[in-house]
């Protein structure tokens, strides 16, 4: 008898996603569909507002990576104010902004490793749920929770130093930033009592990857064979082929390595990038026009970062990096636990760009802006802690916002994680007559690997229960089962 | 002329006569919140929100000049409620959303909202479908945050004494507007004047926002009425 398997929430993720699995007579997966099941609509919210407004206004799509959104945001109005398509900035409105990114970059990779994804590491796909959560790991790995809790604290606080608040702040304008360092501010991030200050956090970074090339070593078959198949990945890169996550142009390779996006302008994305509607889910499918629908999807995030970039400007996270290609010969890196892998590169990479700006002295520089002839229409990219982030605006007479486009790291990551459900789901569910709690934790954890963070499209937060249904051809309820 | 003497809240006050209370009261570290109230314009007693008892009946406190012997009673209970519910009344009947208003933290209403510690207002929304109008070149004007105190009426005159800005229509459907020819010859401090004399979010100047970071802002550190008295 066919029957359908409903995930519904997904747990352990931020916002509201639900997983179908299709099963048919013979009990073999169908059909796979992760589903995002709530509309947000700030593309609308948006159109009429003045245009000085998008960033602050646009950040409420999310209370986990609004810095990202409130950057991104910015460097598009930046265009529309004159200021430059990301170069033309000065050396402290440039440098403030980056800081406040990579701040939120170390606070979100902290928080997604530690908080949401050890668990599984620490307990098992199959351990106990009752611990197989931050508590528990609270519980029994301590030193390991008070590292999560105290890195992420530590990016909060640079955020709050350039952003005025922790969550939500106002600190970028058009064409800059409202405010710079004070010598007190930057001496507390370097010389803060321990942990509080860079160098325990660049050593604490250090030591996460440690662990997880420790647990990579003792468990090869869950992060090698775990949801691996082959993918396009697109990032943003520096202009020399540099890891970059605050600015650079938009470069894409295939499976096999090929540059199927050579380092283009992102002013011009519409040129490479469509978006397809698909009747089931509320986010869109973005996709290479080059390639086609078909063809076209792609990975973003740590792992298409890694890929794309030809290194990482930073010393010690070069040489994690060079650990980390040789462990695929240099070849693109399909295999979707190493995305925790390699985001734990970015988290030691971004403790040493915050270290490096924090004896900038352009930090303490008292020209904030810069302005120029006003445009109507402005693109602004960053790559964002789950990936490459899209915010588009252009303005009419009257400076109003009248069109407003994102395409956010959780909707360009949409077919990937729907072709990572369906792999884990056939692994996993095909042919077994009985559905475990723990073979659904491994659906879920196929989406973690990607994005927790499903709050750009959609709004609930929090833990919610998992809810499965096993449904028979006529959708008859055969079996329910809750946590 | 001679002081008048006056009690307000039981405490024996001096003041000049012709002096309003809210005036008097401030000059004696007595707070009495306003809104439409604004220093250099005549005050026009729009709001309610600086609403005392005298004798047992209730007077806006920016209109009523004192008097000799006058017994006000401001920080009573009933009259802090009154006060709290025109304030609710006030965020019910326009669409403030303070999260992404520019006048966040400078917004005297919201600092109003706090020293109230309103959490819920006790009126159902009525969410007005108001527009914004933002056809002038230095204002952007947002309807939808005008709580109609008429400061901008007052105080944005040209020199021959036309009003740059006016009511609309009666009753429920009153609204702001702006005079757009005058408007089209404002200067950037003329329009900076106007959005500082604007008690909330309603007229903002184009092109800059948020440039006062969070932390500097008004009433970030020191809440509304802190600096006169409690």
């Amino acid at each position: 008898m066919s029957r359908k398997i409903t995930i519904e929430p997904v747990t352990r993720v931020e916002g509201h996603g639900k997983v179908t699995i299709h099963m048919d007579d013979a009990g073999k997966v169908s059909q796979t569909r992760f589903h995002i099941v709530e509309f947000r609509g700030f593309e609308r919210f948006a159109q009429g507002r003045p245009y000085w407004e998008m960033p602050v206004l646009v950040q409420r799509l999310c209370g986990i990576c609004p810095v990202s959104h409130h950057l991104a945001a910015a460097k598009a109005i930046d265009v529309i104010a004159g200021a430059g398509t990301g170069e033309g900035l000065t050396p402290t409105g440039e440098k403030m902004r980056r800081l406040m990114h990579y701040g939120q970059m170390f606070q979100s990779h902290a928080l997604h490793f530690f908080h949401l994804v050890s668990p599984d590491l620490l307990f098992g796909a199959d351990g106990d749920p009752a611990i197989r959560n931050v508590i528990g790991v609270a519980l029994m790995h301590k030193d390991l929770a008070v590292q999560g809790v105290m890195m992420r604290k530590f990016g909060q606080e640079i955020i709050l130093a350039t952003a005025g608040k922790k969550i939500h702040g106002t600190g970028a304008i058009p064409g800059g930033i409202n405010k710079n360092l004070s010598v007190a501010e930057r001496d507390s991030f370097l010389k803060g009592a321990d942990p509080l200050n860079i160098e325990k956090m660049v050593s604490w970074a250090q030591g996460a990857l440690d662990f997880f090339k420790d647990y990579h070593s003792k468990n090869k078959e869950l992060i090698d064979d775990f949801a691996v198949f082959p993918s396009n990945h697109l990032s943003l890169v520096r202009k020399d082929g540099a890891l970059d996550l605050y600015h650079g142009v938009l470069r894409a390779v295939d499976t096999d390595g090929k540059k199927i996006l050579n380092d283009v302008d992102y002013q011009d994305y519409l040129t490479y990038i469509g978006e397809e509607v698909r009747s089931w889910s509320y986010m869109k499918f973005p996709y290479l026009k080059s390639l086609g629908k078909e063809k076209g999807w792609y990975t973003v995030g740590p792992l298409a970062r890694l890929n794309t970039a030809d290194f990482i400007p930073t010393p010690l996270a070069q040489k994690e990096f060079e650990i980390y290609k040789a462990y695929t010969k240099g070849k693109v890196n399909n295999m979707s636990m190493h995305m925790h892998w390699a985001r734990l590169i970015e988290l030691l990479h971004s403790a040493e760009v915050i270290r490096d700006l924090l004896n900038d002295k352009d930090l303490q520089g008292d020209n904030l802006v810069a302005k120029g002839p006003k445009k109507k229409e402005g693109v602004g990219l960053v790559e964002a802690p789950r990936g490459t982030l899209f915010h588009h605006y252009r303005v009419n007479d009257n400076d109003q916002v009248e069109m407003a486009n994102l395409i956010v790291s959780t909707t360009n990551n949409n077919e990937p994680m729907n072709q990572a459900v369906n792999y884990v789901a056939n692994w996993a569910f095909n042919g077994k007559k009985e559905i475990t709690e723990g073979m659904m934790n491994r659906v879920e954890m196929a989406i973690r690997a990607y994005d927790p963070c499903l709050s750009c499209a959609t709004h609930a937060l929090g833990q919610m229960p998992l809810e499965i249904e096993l449904l028979g051809a006529g959708g008859i309820m055969l079996d329910r089962k809750r946590r | 002329m001679a002081d008048i003497t006056l009690t307000i809240d039981g405490k024996t006050c001096k003041a000049k006569p012709g002096q309003s209370i809210v005036d008097a009261a401030k000059e004696n570290g007595i707070y009495i919140p306003v809104l439409c109230n604004y220093e250099g314009l005549k005050p026009a007693g729009t709001c309610r929100i600086c609403t005392v008892r005298v004798g047992g009946r209730f007077m806006a406190a920016c209109t009523t000049p004192v008097g000799e012997g006058m017994i006000v009673e401001s920080g009573t209970p009933d009259i802090e409620d009154m006060r709290k519910a025109i304030v609710e009344m006030l965020f019910v009947e326009g669409n403030h959303m303070c999260p992404c208003c520019e006048k966040s933290g400078n917004c005297e209403l919201q600092a109003l909202g706090y020293r109230y510690q309103m959490l819920v207002p006790r009126f159902p929304y009525l969410w007005p479908a108001s527009q914004v109008d933002a056809s002038t070149p230095k204002i952007f004007l947002d309807k939808n945050r005008c709580v109609q105190c008429l400061r901008c009426v007052r105080g944005a005159v040209t020199p021959d004494g036309k009003h740059v800005f006016g009511l609309l229509n009666r009753g429920d459907r009153t609204a702001i507007a702006i005079d757009h020819a005058l408007a089209s010859k404002m200067t950037d401090e003329m329009a900076q004047k106007a959005m500082d004399s604007c008690p909330v979010g309603a007229i903002l100047r184009k092109e800059v926002g948020y440039v006062v970071p969070i932390g500097m802002r008004k009433f970030d550190s020191k809440p509304i009425g802190s600096d006169i008295g409690q």
